[in-house]
């Protein structure tokens, strides 16, 4: 195996941001003597280290205004670190933003050249691109039309379209690919799939947290400017999520509609009222919650969920859903909720339970009340079990399968 | 199990050399390294010229014609009201081509400041968004006034063929050292002003205003000889003749305006030219650096 070189190293990169209130001539002149008082300082990132070898693909991640975008600017070079340095090598294409450098006045085919010029390729290139590019974005009855004619989804198939063929070593992409309609966007995760088997390097600034564990194997997570988490996506998005989960806890009982109720726990039990971690197929869960309010409570909702590690909720139900209105709560009270026939597949989860008003908010959350192991055979992937799998026509008379 | 293609493209970005992203080096290395990478996208700097001319008149009907039409018009204001009613017409021989030939110095010059002044906030959005030499903006603006340049230079030409008044020999000398003049001062006159428009928005309202001022500190609609008149001979001459964007049109004068070959021009103007290209040169170079060190934070502040 050959080594992978570095092809982004930052290092001690810092960018501080001027915040001026004062922006005419007149303004700073008047207000000269009190500039300073007129200035505001704000740190965009705060010392990051971070390197990034060839052929990985990087997902930032992190809460809006965390500086995702701006430590994606700095690595394209577009703004430039207040302190430490910024060094990359490759050919580089930056898909930030729809179709920036379009020009609506013109038509998409001048646009491609244009484009394509901007991203660094040379006329000839392009004539050789072109209709690759075309077919791609799937736009070609409108390829002689003005831009400005065109919709949202059309631009980025289009602006995504060119970036892919500039044959780049490092792509940097910045929040874009949620405007294409699904089949284009998986046509987008295929091309970025066979961007990876190609050795080429990917940054990737998103919110979908599942899309990173799909598709990135190494995910950074950014918090005011500094870099909280480095790892692996699964990793990564779980710190983050963690976070977020933190933050509306704390949101919500700052939120504080005198509402003095928790989830103190959940517990998974057997049906006979064992603890439980590994559930077996089909095997009755009992989740026992907890739940506790200061003062009295009255129409009041119980949810409870089983989520996947990143987040992603496999199952979920309350008793509003249920059609159960529940009786005034006051003190401690233990709340049994049985599932049956629960199938998972192969993996780990997370139990939450939760308490929110009938028709209303939610008040009371409590995320990682506990944990499920589910074990399997490695024979299929994803939070969803079945009872048997058998394949047909693949030969052989005899079908394999597992009972 | 590696795909051979990522392993030869690691193979060779290993032996890339590392790119800094802070481009600003010291004072002349850093202009080597501008001018070479605007050589480098030379191709799409056509193309934004290409942009700017084609997007210009793109829904109208007559299109490129505007781009005549506006001279044309602006001709016929100066000619009937300045010729024909203040009778400057009776003291310039061929007034129209005189007219027009230091309208189009004027023109080229006046267009390349105020459209280069707005080109980095115009576009903003590539600017923010990839990394360009982000002198390409206002270049490409030079781009653009030169190809109007040239239509009206076709007008005029075929203007003197028409009156039968062709020029010939050593006088055409002064066109392309008028030109390069206006060029080299209003593209580094250009760069300074689309550098600190993206920091102070007024001034391209103070660009507007100093232009149409400026029109009349050169001898576009009046005769040298009236200037000579008045300050001949004084500090005030000298001053008026420092203006090298007065130079120049006098130098198009000279060149294309064939009946006025026996008024009097200033002394030494093919000097006074070549010295003033050389400042201009020196302020090209200077300007380039300023817009190197203001280009820093053009992404933050637009």
């Amino acid at each position: 195996m050959t080594d992978t070189p570095a092809v982004i190293e930052v290092e001690n990169l810092s960018k501080r941001f001027v915040i001026r209130k004062d922006k005419s001539i007149k303004e700073r002149i008047v207000n000269a003597a009190l500039s300073r008082r007129h200035r505001e300082d704000f740190w965009a990132l705060r010392d990051i280290d971070l390197s990034i070898d060839a052929g990985t693909t990087v997902g930032l991640i992190g809460p809006n205004g965390s500086g995702k975008s701006t430590l994606l600017k700095a690595i394209g070079g577009i703004i430039q670190p207040t302190s430490g340095t910024v060094r990359r090598r490759g050919r580089l294409a930056a898909l930030l933003e729809l179709g920036a450098g379009f020009h609506p006045d013109l038509t998409g085919r001048d646009n491609v050249y244009l484009n394509a010029a901007i991203l660094g390729l040379t006329r000839q290139q392009t004539d050789q691109h072109f209709d690759a590019i075309v077919d791609f974005s799937g736009i070609e009855k409108f390829i002689d039309t003005q831009v400005k004619f065109y919709s949202s989804g059309m631009y980025v198939r289009l602006a995504f379209a060119v970036a892919i063929h500039v044959d780049p070593d490092v792509l940097l992409v910045d929040e874009v690919l949620a405007v294409g309609d699904e089949p284009f966007q998986r046509k987008c995760l295929d091309r970025i799939k066979s961007f990876q088997r190609e050795g080429r390097t990917i940054v990737l600034v998103t919110h979908a947290l599942d899309q990173v564990v799909d598709i990135c194997n190494r995910a950074v997570v950014l918090e005011h400017g500094r870099v909280i988490a480095d790892g692996t996506a699964r990793e990564a998005t779980k710190v983050l999520r963690a976070d977020f989960d933190d933050q509306t806890t704390t949101e919500m009982a700052s939120a504080g509609r005198g509402v003095n109720a928790r989830v103190l726990s959940v517990q998974p039990l057997t049906a006979d009222g064992r603890p439980l971690l590994t559930p077996a197929p089909d095997e009755d869960l009992v989740l026992r919650v907890t739940v506790e309010a200061d003062e009295p409570l009255e129409n009041w909702v119980l949810g409870i969920g089983i989520d996947t590690p990143t987040g992603q909720p496999v199952f979920g139900t309350n008793t509003q859903l249920l059609g159960l209105p529940l009786e005034r709560l006051q003190g401690r009270r233990d709340i049994d909720v049985r599932l049956s026939g629960l199938r998972l597949g192969e993996g780990q989860y997370h139990v939450r339970g939760a308490l929110a008003e009938w028709d209303g908010e939610t008040f009371a959350l409590l995320p990682h009340a506990a944990r499920l192991e589910v074990d399997g055979d490695g024979s299929a992937v994803g939070p969803v079990g079945v009872s048997g799998i058998a394949v047909a026509g693949i030969g052989r008379p005899a079908a394999a399968g597992i009972a | 199990m590696r795909n051979p293609e990522a392993v030869t493209r690691s193979a060779r970005l290993l032996q890339e050399p590392w790119q800094t992203s802070a481009p600003s080096g010291g004072l002349f290395k850093g202009t080597g390294r501008s001018v070479r990478e605007i050589v480098a996208r030379r191709e799409l700097l056509n193309l934004l010229v290409r942009r700017e001319l084609k997007a210009r008149y793109k829904d109208s009907s007559l299109g490129f014609l505007w781009s005549l039409l506006r001279p044309l018009s602006i001709l016929l204001v100066y000619y009937v009201a300045i010729g024909k009613f203040l009778g400057a017409e009776r003291s310039i021989p061929d007034f129209a081509i005189y007219i027009f030939t230091g309208l189009i110095a004027w023109q080229l010059f006046s267009e390349i400041v105020s459209s280069s002044t707005g080109s980095i906030v115009n576009n903003a959005g590539l600017v923010r968004k990839v990394y360009l030499p982000r002198e390409i903006f206002p270049l490409s603006t030079v781009g653009g006034a030169l190809f109007n340049f040239a239509t009206q230079m076709v007008i005029l030409l075929a203007a003197v063929v028409l009156l039968g008044r062709v020029p010939t020999g050593s006088r055409l000398l002064y066109l392309p050292l008028s030109v390069a003049v206006v060029l080299v001062f209003a593209t580094a006159i250009g760069l300074a002003l689309a550098a600190t428009n993206v920091y102070l928005r007024d001034v391209q309202y103070l660009v507007e205003i100093s232009l149409t001022i400026l029109f009349w500190a050169s001898p576009v609609v009046y005769s040298w000889r009236l200037v000579h008149d008045i300050l001949g001979g004084t500090w005030m001459e000298s001053l008026y003749l420092s203006n090298p964007v007065t130079l120049a049109v006098l130098g198009m004068q000279r060149a294309m305006w064939v009946a006025g070959t026996d008024e009097p021009f200033p002394e030494d103007l093919g000097t006074r030219l070549l010295v003033s290209l050389l400042v201009g040169a020196v302020l090209l170079w200077l300007c380039q650096r300023l817009f190197n060190r203001l280009e820093g934070n053009f992404a933050q502040e637009l």
